[in-house]
């Protein structure tokens, strides 16, 4: 989708660098630099704002087909592009299951007529998450909507001769293999993470050795096969060592974090209230500082949200019977901001890498992800760091609101996302 | 202190006023007419969610004597069964004026929830593998009645700890009041961050008896050998049940508890139960005199100023 509306932003800072223009023409940067003529185009005044390339989340459940009261393929894109999202990767776990040709060919236009960001659908990786046998991979594959990121999210390809195979075969379309990581005996009834909280609260515990045997074993098969393997919401500090290692061998493993497991500990759990209850689960404050090393180090490779909408009776309720997830589209830069950029461990360069070039290879995209440059796609996300703002579920553009960071003061806030040249935000608000 | 849900909310001072109270409100227990106006006018709910009618009794005998209203809400026959949600139950007794709610329940925290959702006095008396501080109230104050105190105390408690709420209670209130605790139990009983807890753990039985004034004996449920925590029921009794033989081992003056229901032959043989030693009976009739401790100082306000609670008479 392109428009003959030109734009001419005016003192942005790319990358968090010194202030100038950009004009975006035919979904095309068409021109950098400082005071270029209006000549006709429609101006936005950045204020002194950053320019980064458009975010790419590669972990969204955007909840269509099947949960439409938790979320749609519009509602939730749009929760993207307030969030400064040009792209997103639509989990497999919807009613019915995205694993055939049909349904991600389905989600995929429903994303292109919304038109807010592009929705790249993932294929499950098994017929009907459930473990047993191959989807029809390939031909999701060949469908147009050109799936090249396969995962059973939600669940775990626990059976290692199916991984070895899923992760063989999907390198006949240069596919990944994203790994929900959870050995399933070990996380029976599973609550929140196991240790001190569990232990005093008498919720089931969720050790963090379901989560690094899967991890440490699929790095070793995917090396074995010589495949890519990418592991989705890495949440311990065990994990970020085993890949680390795999790393250091050579093991072809991406890996990536949640905003929220960059933030958020277990000791939350104390309330009792299942906005906190999430897969994997909130760990302790050791296992938030060893994710932030590991986004930094670049051992952890991206940041992805995981945005899993639910409806208000699906989390107002005794926290075993709740619903597990988090939505996060439209926080995740504040707490990237605030976790990594504030602290220093990242630079906006940095930012850019972790949430759109390096998602956006990942999951094979050749148009977004981009660097900002004249010729390159007009995806940009303008956002000013020197805001801040109080989270106000009822605000989220979102049709869930299960927020876990409602009344935390976050810095940050995008003013402006464009799409192939086309604003979907401005002015902070949705277009 | 507005509600009950854990015995770690009970600071040290609240704990011994809760069992001074109940110790005076004992006495109308053994009276012919067993009644005090205290709490007329009030209504209590019984929300049980899980068939447990030795509390729920307990509740309602002490909710009754105390001259409230009470109302038994079983969630089976209710609407419960027909998918309604604990929120939509807990807007329901708010709207029918409930003061306070005792609530049983299978899921951890859900009387911690429910307090987010009513304005009344909430009562934990059993969320799921988290507490049930009332039972650790009533064990506390078995021991001062048989053995004159609670503070020194060597108590051992013995079985499932990993998903006994009593378990989780009387840790936290024994500590408070001053006992020393140990835990035994085999170690995939055990919760896996037990090093953490203020008390000793053991994996002995026979090492720990002799050196305990109290040895608390929990339910321990069959099924858990299907799920590989014990290899089968007669090994377990054999290294960890309380028979007569081991009986024999505990000093003199030591007391057997058991918050009940036994199985008898798994963690506890019969003779034991029955034996002079055990003081199961009376802690089911110490239940009473503490619960209408408890709902005597929420409802009527008293705890918030210790040292002034009046004659409850």
């Amino acid at each position: 989708m392109t428009t003959t509306t030109r734009y001419l932003i005016r003192n942005a800072r790319i990358l968090g660098g010194e202030p100038t223009d950009l004009l975006l023409a035919h979904g095309r940067i068409d021109a950098i630099g400082p005071d270029l003529p209006a000549d006709g185009a429609e101006v936005v005044d950045a204020a002194g704002a950053i320019a980064l390339p458009g975010l790419v989340d590669l972990h969204t459940h955007l909840r269509e087909p099947g949960r439409e009261d938790a979320e749609t393929v519009a509602t939730g894109s749009r929760a993207a592009a307030m969030g400064g999202y040009t792209a997103v990767f639509a989990m497999a776990n919807t009613d019915p299951v995205a694993d055939t040709a049909g349904v991600v060919e389905q989600v995929w236009r429903l994303g292109r007529d919304a038109g807010y960001c592009d929705v790249h659908p993932v294929g499950a990786v098994t017929v009907g998450l459930k473990g047993e046998r191959l989807a029809e991979l390939g031909a999701m594959a060949d469908s147009p909507a050109k799936v090249r990121v396969f995962s059973d999210d939600g669940m775990c390809v626990s059976d290692a001769q199916l991984m070895r195979r899923a992760l063989e075969y999907v390198k006949a379309f240069d596919g990944v293999i994203a790994q929900h990581a959870q050995e399933p005996r070990l996380t029976e009834g599973a609550q929140m993470n196991e240790g001190v909280v569990s232990d005093r609260l008498g919720l089931a515990g969720w050790p963090a050795v379901a989560e690094e045997a899967i991890i440490a074993r699929d790095c070793l098969l995917a090396e074995h096969v010589g495949s890519r393997l990418h592991v989705c919401h890495v949440s311990t500090k065990g994990s970020v060592q085993i890949i680390r290692w795999a790393k250091s061998r050579g093991c072809d493993v991406t890996a990536e974090v949640t905003p929220h497991h960059l933030l958020l500990t277990d000791e939350l759990a104390e309330s009792y209230d299942p906005v906190y209850k999430v897969n994997p689960p909130l760990r302790t404050a050791e296992d938030v500082e060893a994710l932030r090393e590991g986004l930094a180090d670049g051992t952890i490779d991206i940041v992805a949200t995981d945005h899993a909408p639910h409806p208000s009776e699906a989390k107002e309720t005794e926290w075993n019977q709740a619903a597990m997830g988090m939505i996060g589209l439209e926080t995740a830069l504040s707490v990237v901001q605030h976790t990594m950029v504030d602290t220093g461990l990242l630079d906006w360069a940095g930012v850019a890498q972790r949430m759109s070039a390096t998602p956006a290879r990942i999951g094979r995209l050749t148009d977004q992800g981009r660097p900002i440059a004249v010729g390159e796609p007009a995806n940009l996300t303008l956002y000013d760091p020197t805001a801040t703002r109080v989270i106000d579920p009822a605000t989220m553009v979102s049709k869930s609101r299960n927020t876990p960071f409602a009344g935390m003061t976050l810095p940050g806030r995008v003013l402006a996302t464009f799409l192939r040249g086309v604003p979907t935000v401005l002015d902070g608000k949705i277009q | 202190m507005q509600h009950l849900l854990s015995a770690g909310d009970l600071t040290r001072d609240e704990a011994l006023l809760i069992l001074d109270t109940a110790r005076e409100l004992s006495q109308v227990s053994e009276r012919s007419v067993k009644k005090l106006p205290t709490l007329r006018g009030r209504t209590v709910v019984n929300l049980f969610y899980e068939d447990s009618t030795r509390t729920r009794i307990s509740f309602e005998a002490a909710a009754k004597r105390m001259s409230a209203d009470v109302i038994n809400f079983s969630a089976r026959g209710s609407s419960v069964s027909k998918g309604e949600s604990l929120k939509d139950t807990a807007l329901t007794l708010q709207a029918m004026g409930a003061d306070g709610v005792v609530i049983r329940h299978s899921a951890p925290g859900a009387a911690r929830r429910l307090a987010d959702w009513v304005d009344g006095v909430v009562i934990n008396a059993g969320d799921g593998t988290h507490e049930h501080p009332t039972q650790a109230l009533l064990d506390a104050y078995t021991m001062r009645e048989r053995l004159g105190r609670v503070e020194g105390l060597r108590v051992a408690i013995v079985g499932d700890i990993r998903h006994s709420r009593v378990a989780r209670s009387n840790v936290l209130l024994l500590t408070t009041l001053g006992a020393e605790v140990t835990l035994v139990a085999p170690p995939t009983l055990l919760p896996v961050s037990v090093d953490t807890w203020p008390c000793a753990v053991s994996y002995d039985l026979d090492e720990v008896l002799p050196k305990s004034d109290v040895v608390m004996m929990l339910r321990v449920q069959a099924e858990r050998m299907h799920s590989s925590f014990f290899p089968s029921a007669r090994e377990y009794s054999r290294r960890y049940g309380l028979d007569a033989d081991r009986l024999a081992r505990m000093a003199d003056h030591a007391i057997v508890m058991h918050p009940g229901p036994m199985v008898r032959g798994m963690e506890i043989s019969a003779e034991v139960a029955d034996s002079a030693r055990s003081t199961v009976t009376e802690q089911v009739t110490n239940g009473v005199s503490v619960r209408m401790a408890v709902l005597y100082l929420l409802l009527g306000g008293a705890i918030h100023r210790p040292g002034n609670q009046g004659e409850p008479r």
